[in-house]
């Protein structure tokens, strides 16, 4: 998509309205008006013509949203479970897709019709994610695969799965991965909850027995895993580490204050008063300077002189997150004992009610924030090396086949 | 109100140039020739930071023999003395007494000095602490007792920045009013300066103690909330200074990760090593968004400029420390030697985080104001 289309956002903004007059989102479903939308270019517009798009910029997206909006009280947005389909899913069928593929793929994506799910993850791979075991091995026109992914974000929902698989043991870890599109109701695939801390499961497991997948359903070449894989995360567009509240004193920081102007009084020592005190500034401190440095970050952008200021967020948000919410926990003093959620096991988030029981809730959730989307010493070795340039570590898996590769 | 936080061409060309300069006229050398003697700076460099340079007045109206400039341009001036660990009376007349005039007195007085200090041949310094509770206004017991036309004051100041060498002491003293300025002559009867034994080298301070010193008021009514702005704005400029030495203790050690080889490899590739560099960039960066929030937002007249200095002091003085402890640790045995320049960032960053309040007391005004 090098050479953008030539069009105004006045044409664009007609070519919406052209839409609006054959299918309202007031009068229609959200499927059936993104399947309109998409026939119309109007779906992701950077996406080439037939394939749900304009060959425009990027950046014109936000024209079709706005335009909708302006003429319509209903918006038929992002369906919340597609955000994988959309996100990394259609530009990787883009790029590596036959063309039958896209045909077939893209317009279900965006409708909504079908969700998508990233397998690369497993119990053995979590930074070292191309050290991969899952197997998958050719037989005929179809692959047979054996293995098993963690922490699949709505893999229960899905119909197709980008999974990353090993095809060529004897080859250094990143050189024998190939990239498949899996059918997740094809036989032996099982999707099961994941439980964590909180008692919830925002995540799965899944386990492949056997599974077969026919080899067009291979993206990229044989071996090309890791590269196509690497397409997909850098469309993966997480909201990690996105540098905190826009406002000064906002975001969590805000619920930690409210905690700590309505404690009982008299229920802290004179001590614990000034203590909590301390460490509840110093939470609001951090948390600003989140902000500020974020700030910094798109102030350096704009002027075209990016600094290290735009690649500590990751690192400093996660930390900073979970000693916000110790802090909360200690503010509540006895009432933290208390966990009125409860862990009954169960799919998808808690209800949390008042101000105790999110903080409770966030306590426990805010571990996860400096192990998922990379740990924090994975970000504090990407800091020492790519941005103050120290040597890495000697790696003893370099050039050597993925079997010799000590596993645990 | 967003703040900008963005530096222009100018902005960079200046800190170029003020850095060249620093390199040739405050290297390590001139540093441990200056930390020794008791005046603790070179008048030859002073007159050519003022004349040539234009520093001394540079946050002084042009009306006033100064650059007129703003805060962005002090922060990148400090963030340079701060990294090159200048030995000057810059914090304290340049900065400190420069705002204290400006702020607090008449414009008599603003016309009689500030034009002096622009020009770097009168040095001015702010007595305001006391030994008890020296950085809290609200501890200053000194009394100034009208006589005649004038006053006089009795009582001692301490932690007086440059003190025992300024040519002109602005004093904080109390009336029936409350807080007032006074004037008084460095070389005046009854005045007794002396330079304290200090922990850092590179910063004169000094005591003074009062017998009836013959004074001039050069403020009308009570200054308490000006000095509170002064104080702040003082404080800001510092932070800027402590993000500027806690950027090269990050450089300094970076640098030594890189080329100490120990067990046959470079020390920086041990996470032990590497991972203290990483927080030391996250802890650096955080800084320099603390005193660029305080000093754009003193350059923009943003409301919450008290704060923004309160939280900027507190996080840069803790900041600093922390690179400077960091930078001694991962140089090793050669890091706790006197030879080696990190013990000297190491007092600096201290002293700085001790004058004019350390992280827990600006913490505390922090919570204040924003009803915590």
């Amino acid at each position: 998509m090098s050479d953008h289309v030539q069009m105004s956002e006045e044409e664009l903004r007609e070519r919406t309205r052209a839409l609006l007059d054959q299918v309202h989102p007031e009068e229609t479903d959200s499927v059936t008006f993104r399947r309109a939308q998409y026939e119309h270019g109007l779906a992701w517009v950077h996406f080439p013509e037939g394939h749900g798009g304009l060959g425009l910029s990027p950046k014109m997206n936000v024209v079709v949203v706005d335009e909708i909006s302006k003429h319509s009280k209903v918006v038929h947005h992002d369906p919340p479970a597609s955000i994988i389909g959309i996100g990394m899913g259609a530009p990787v069928v883009l790029t590596y897709g036959t063309e039958e593929m896209k045909r077939d793929l893209l317009p279900r994506i965006f409708s909504g019709e079908d969700v998508w799910c990233q397998m690369f993850s497993e119990p053995g791979a979590g930074s070292d994610v191309a050290g991969l075991a899952t197997r998958a091995v050719r037989d005929g026109d179809e692959w047979v695969v054996n293995g098993q992914k963690v922490w699949t974000t709505v893999a229960h929902l899905s119909k197709w799965g980008m999974l990353l698989a090993r095809t060529d043991p004897d080859l250094p870890k990143h050189d024998g991965l190939s990239y498949f599109l899996c059918d997740m109701h094809a036989p032996g695939v099982e999707v099961r909850p994941l439980y964590q801390i909180t008692g919830e499961a925002e995540f799965n497991e899944v386990f492949f027995t056997d599974v077969r997948i026919p080899h067009e359903h291979m993206l990229g070449k044989e071996g090309q895993g890791w590269q196509v894989g690497i397409t997909t995360l850098m469309n993966e567009r997480v909201a990690i580490g996105g540098g905190g509240s826009k406002k000064k004193g906002g975001g969590a920081v805000a619920q930690l204050v409210k905690l700590w102007q309505e404690r009982p009084e008299g229920a802290l020592s004179p001590a614990q008063e000034a203590i909590l005190r301390d460490r509840v500034t110093q939470c609001w401190i951090e948390s600003e300077l989140l902000r500020v440095t974020s700030q910094r970050a798109r102030a350096a952008q704009k002027a075209g002189n990016p600094g290290p200021e735009g690649s500590v967020s990751k690192l400093a948000q996660a930390e900073i997150n979970k000693r916000l919410w110790e802090t909360a926990i200690d503010v509540m003093g006895p009432t933290g004992l208390s966990f009125e959620a409860g862990y009954e096991l169960r799919q998808g988030f808690n209800a949390t009610n008042t101000a105790e029981e999110l903080a409770k809730y966030q306590f426990l959730r805010s571990r996860a924030n400096s192990i998922e989307g990379g740990t924090s010493e994975i970000m504090r070795n990407i800091l020492g090396e790519r941005v103050l340039g120290l040597p890495g570590e000697p790696r003893v898996d370099k050039g050597v086949p993925w079997k010799d590769v000590p596993r645990s | 109100m967003a703040l900008d936080y963005s530096f222009t061409e100018e902005h960079d060309e200046l800190r170029a140039t003020v850095r060249s300069f620093l390199e040739e006229k405050s290297d390590e050398n001139a540093v441990r020739e200056h930390m020794a003697s008791e005046r603790g700076f070179d008048d030859a460099v002073w007159s050519q930071l003022a004349e040539q340079m234009g520093l001394a007045g540079l946050i002084i109206p042009e009306e006033h023999g100064g650059a007129g400039m703003g805060y962005v341009e002090l922060l990148v001036v400090m963030e340079e003395m701060g990294r090159a660990l200048l030995c000057a009376p810059f914090l304290g007349t340049a900065v400190f007494a420069a705002n204290a005039l400006l702020a607090c007195a008449a414009e008599r007085t603003q016309k009689e000095l500030l034009a002096s200090i622009a020009a770097g041949s009168t040095i001015a310094s702010v007595a305001h602490a006391e030994p008890n509770r020296p950085w809290d206004l609200g501890g200053i017991q000194m009394r100034a007792e009208s006589e005649g036309g004038g006053h006089r004051l009795t009582g001692t100041k301490s932690f007086v920045l440059d003190g025992h060498t300024a040519d002109v002491l602005l004093v904080v003293a109390r009336t029936d009013e409350g807080l007032g300025l006074f004037r008084v002559d460095g070389e005046s009867a009854g005045l007794t300066r002396t330079a304290l034994p200090e922990l850092d080298l590179t910063r004169k301070l000094a005591r003074l103690d009062f017998d009836g010193v013959a004074a001039s008021a050069i403020s009308e009514g009570d200054q308490t909330a000006n000095l509170e702005k002064v104080v702040a704005l003082t404080v800001a400029a510092l932070a800027a200074e402590q993000v500027g030495g806690a950027q090269i203790c990050l450089e300094m050690a970076t640098e030594y990760a890189k080329t100490r080889l120990q067990f046959g490899r470079p020390i920086g590739s041990y996470q032990g090593i590497k991972h203290k560099c990483a927080d030391m960039l996250v802890s650096v960066e955080f800084a320099k968004s603390a005193a660029y929030n305080a000093c754009f937002a003193v350059a923009e007249e943003a409301e919450d400029f008290l704060e923004t200095a309160a939280l900027a002091k507190a996080f840069c003085s803790e900041s600093y420390f922390h690179a400077a402890a960091d930078n001694i640790q991962i140089h090793g045995g050669m890091g706790f030697t006197w030879e080696h320049p990190a013990h000297l960032y190491f007092k600096r960053a201290k002293a700085s985080e001790l004058l004019f309040g350390d992280g827990a007391h600006h913490r505390e005004a922090l919570a204040a104001r924003i009803g915590l």
